[in-house]
C-alpha cells in the first residue's frame, strides 16, 4: 500500500464527472431516452453514480449494484467479507438504464453486473459510463461513456478513492487471494 | 473442546471451513456471518430469487432426524445460490438396511457432494462427518441431539439485530425447555459471544441442566420476575420427543407457569419482541394471542432463515474452495 500514488487529484476527478455528465447528457437526448435509471456499482460508481445523478437531475431514485454474489472467481477466492445488499428501488423493467463504474479494466464486473441487472427484471436498454477506461480487456464490453484513458502498464492498479474527496491513485498489483486486503473488484 | 472446534471449523485466516457450533467462534466471525447475511435478504424479493454463486455445486440435505422447516429452508437457501440439492431421508433409506454412518458417507463422496447438512439424534455426528469427509467437502451442523443448533441460533441473533440493531445493552430471557434444546444452548453461546448485557433462562428446576448457571445466564423459577425489563423473549418448544418420564405435571399447569400470555408479556419492556423457533405448540408455550401479535417475529425468523444459510452455506463452501486450490497446488 505504502508505494501508491496520486494519479489525480480531487479537482480533476471532479471536472471529469462534469464532462461524463454532459456526455451522458448528449447520448440520451439522441438516443431519445427520457427518466433513465441510473445504478452504480460498489463501491467507487457509487460515489460516482451519486454525482452524475445529482448533476442531470435525474427523477429516480439511484440504485446500487454489489456484485459480489455475481463473480466469476468465487470459486478461486472465496466469499468477500464484505458484501452488502443490492438496492435497486424501482423496477427496471422497459426502463432505459445507465450503469456506472469507477475502473473499466478485463470486463469482468460489468459482466457480473449486466447478470445481476438482469435476474431483477428486463431492461429497455443499458448504457455504460466508466470514469476510467484503461487496457487489459478480457471480455467484449466497452463503455458508451467514459472520463479517461489512461495509458497503463499490465501491472499497473488505478483505483478510485473517496467517497470525499474523490481522486484517483496508482499502485502495483495487489494479491487478491489474501484475505484483508480490499478485493480488486475488476481484475 | 472449544480449541478443536475451532481448529475443526476455521481455516489458519479465520475463514469458515465448517459450521458446526457457536463454540469456538468469535464476535468478529458471528457478526461476519450477520453482515453476509444482510448481503442475501433482498435476493428473495426479486423477479429471479436465485444468485449464481454456488452453481455446479452438490449440497445434500442429510436428515437422521425429521425437520420441516429446517430442511426446506436450507433446501431454498441452496437453491437460491443456484446449487443442486439431494434431499435424504435416511430413516428411510440404507442405515435401515444396515449401512454405517461413514459408508453413507463414502457413498455420497463419490457422487461428487461438496456440503453435508446434517441432523442427527446423536450429539457430536456432524463433528463426526466433519472430522471424516474429504478437505473440499464443508459440513453444516442442522441440529445434533442436545448439543447445538447453531444456524437456529444465528438466524436468532439476525432477527434480533434486525429489530434491536445493537446487541450491547439487551436483556434477552429464553423461556421453557432448556434441558432437552440445542436452540438454546447453540443461543446462549452466541448471545455472551455478541455482548448482550444479559442472558436470562427461566424454566422449571426439572427442565433445567444441572449445570444451567455455568453456561452464563441468570437462573429464574418465577416467569413473571424473568420476563421484567427484558427486550428480547425467546420461547422454546416444549420437545415432548425427547422427554423420558414424569418431567411435567400436565400442559395445562405448564401453561399456566411458563405459557406467555399478554398479561405476562406486559411485564417485559414495551417494545420487546416474542420469538420462537417453531413449531409452536399454541396454548402450551404461548397463547395464540401473542404468537399472531404484534410483538410476535415468528414468522420473520423463519424468512431470515433463510438468508442465514445462504450466508453460511457460501462461505463454507467458499472457504472449501480455497482448501482444495491449496491442496491442488
Amino acid at each position: 500500500m505504502s508505494d501508491n500514488t496520486t494519479f489525480m487529484q480531487a479537482d480533476g476527478v471532479e471536472s471529469l464527472i462534469d464532462v461524463m455528465a454532459g456526455k451522458i447528457w448528449t447520448l440520451i437526448n439522441d438516443k431519445e431516452i427520457s427518466d433513465p435509471l441510473m445504478v452504480g456499482i460498489r463501491t467507487g460508481g457509487v460515489w460516482l453514480a451519486e454525482r452524475l445523478h445529482q448533476e442531470l437531475g435525474l427523477r429516480d431514485p439511484l440504485g446500487t449494484l454489489d456484485i459480489s454474489f455475481y463473480r466469476d472467481d468465487f470459486t478461486r477466492i472465496g466469499m468477500n467479507p464484505e458484501v452488502h445488499p443490492s438496492d435497486l428501488p424501482i423496477p427496471v423493467d422497459d426502463r432505459h438504464i445507465i450503469l456506472v463504474d469507477d475502473v473499466l479494466h478485463t470486463g469482468r464486473t460489468i459482466r457480473a453486473a449486466l447478470n445481476e441487472i438482469f435476474d431483477y427484471g428486463r431492461p429497455a436498454s443499458i448504457t455504460l459510463a466508466t470514469l476510467v477506461d484503461r487496457s487489459g480487456r478480457e471480455l467484449p464490453i466497452q463503455p458508451d461513456v467514459t472520463g479517461l484513458h489512461p495509458s497503463l502498464d499490465p501491472d499497473q492498479h488505478i483505483t478510485l478513492i473517496g467517497p470525499d474527496p474523490l481522486g484517483l491513485i496508482l499502485g502495483a498489483k495487489t494479491n487478491r487471494t489474501s484475505r484483508g486486503d480490499e478485493q480488486d473488484k475488476d481484475a | 473442546m472449544s480449541l478443536s472446534n475451532k481448529a475443526l471449523q476455521l481455516d489458519d485466516e479465520q475463514r469458515l471451513l465448517h459450521f458446526l457450533t457457536i463454540d469456538g467462534l468469535d464476535r468478529s466471525i458471528l457478526t461476519e456471518i450477520l453482515d453476509t447475511a444482510e448481503g442475501f435478504t433482498g435476493v428473495s424479493e426479486r423477479t429471479i430469487k436465485k444468485v449464481p454463486l454456488c452453481r455446479g455445486k452438490v449440497v445434500a440435505n442429510l436428515f437422521f432426524e425429521n425437520s420441516t422447516r429446517t430442511r426446506t429452508t436450507f433446501e431454498l437457501a441452496a437453491k437460491r445460490l443456484s446449487a443442486d440439492v439431494l434431499n435424504l431421508n435416511i430413516s428411510a433409506s440404507a442405515t435401515s438396511k444396515g449401512e454405517t454412518l461413514l459408508d453413507t458417507l463414502r457413498n455420497l463422496e463419490a457422487m461428487h457432494v461438496d456440503m453435508f447438512i446434517v441432523r442427527h439424534a446423536t450429539s457430536g455426528a456432524a463433528h463426526f462427518i466433519a472430522q471424516h469427509a474429504d478437505p473440499g467437502v464443508g459440513v453444516i451442523n442442522a441440529g445434533d441431539g442436545r448439543h447445538a443448533h447453531p444456524t437456529q441460533a444465528m438466524l436468532d441473533m439476525f432477527t434480533i439485530r434486525r429489530h434491536k440493531g445493537e446487541f450491547v445493552g439487551l436483556r434477552v430471557a429464553i423461556v421453557g425447555d432448556i434441558l432437552h434444546s440445542r436452540v438454546a444452548r447453540s443461543q446462549i453461546l452466541a448471545l455472551n459471544t455478541l455482548g448482550v448485557s444479559e442472558v436470562r433462562v427461566v424454566a422449571p428446576q426439572t427442565l433445567l441442566p444441572s449445570d444451567a448457571r455455568s453456561l452464563g445466564v441468570h437462573v429464574y423459577h418465577d416467569f413473571d420476575e424473568g420476563i421484567r425489563d427484558v427486550d428480547v423473549i425467546i420461547m422454546l418448544r416444549l420437545q415432548k420427543e425427547r422427554m423420558q418420564g414424569a418431567l411435567l405435571p400436565s400442559e395445562h399447569e405448564y401453561f399456566s407457569l411458563y405459557g406467555l400470555t399478554e398479561r405476562r408479556l406486559a411485564m417485559a419492556k414495551p417494545d420487546a419482541i416474542v420469538m420462537h423457533p417453531g413449531p409452536i405448540n399454541r396454548g402450551v408455550e404461548m397463547d395464540s394471542k401473542v404468537a399472531d401479535g404484534s410483538k410476535s417475529v415468528i414468522l420473520q425468523q423463519v424468512s431470515y432463515g433463510i438468508a442465514i444459510r445462504m450466508a453460511i452455506i457460501s462461505m463454507v463452501i467458499g472457504t472449501q474452495n480455497l482448501r482444495t486450490q491449496e491442496v491442488a497446488v
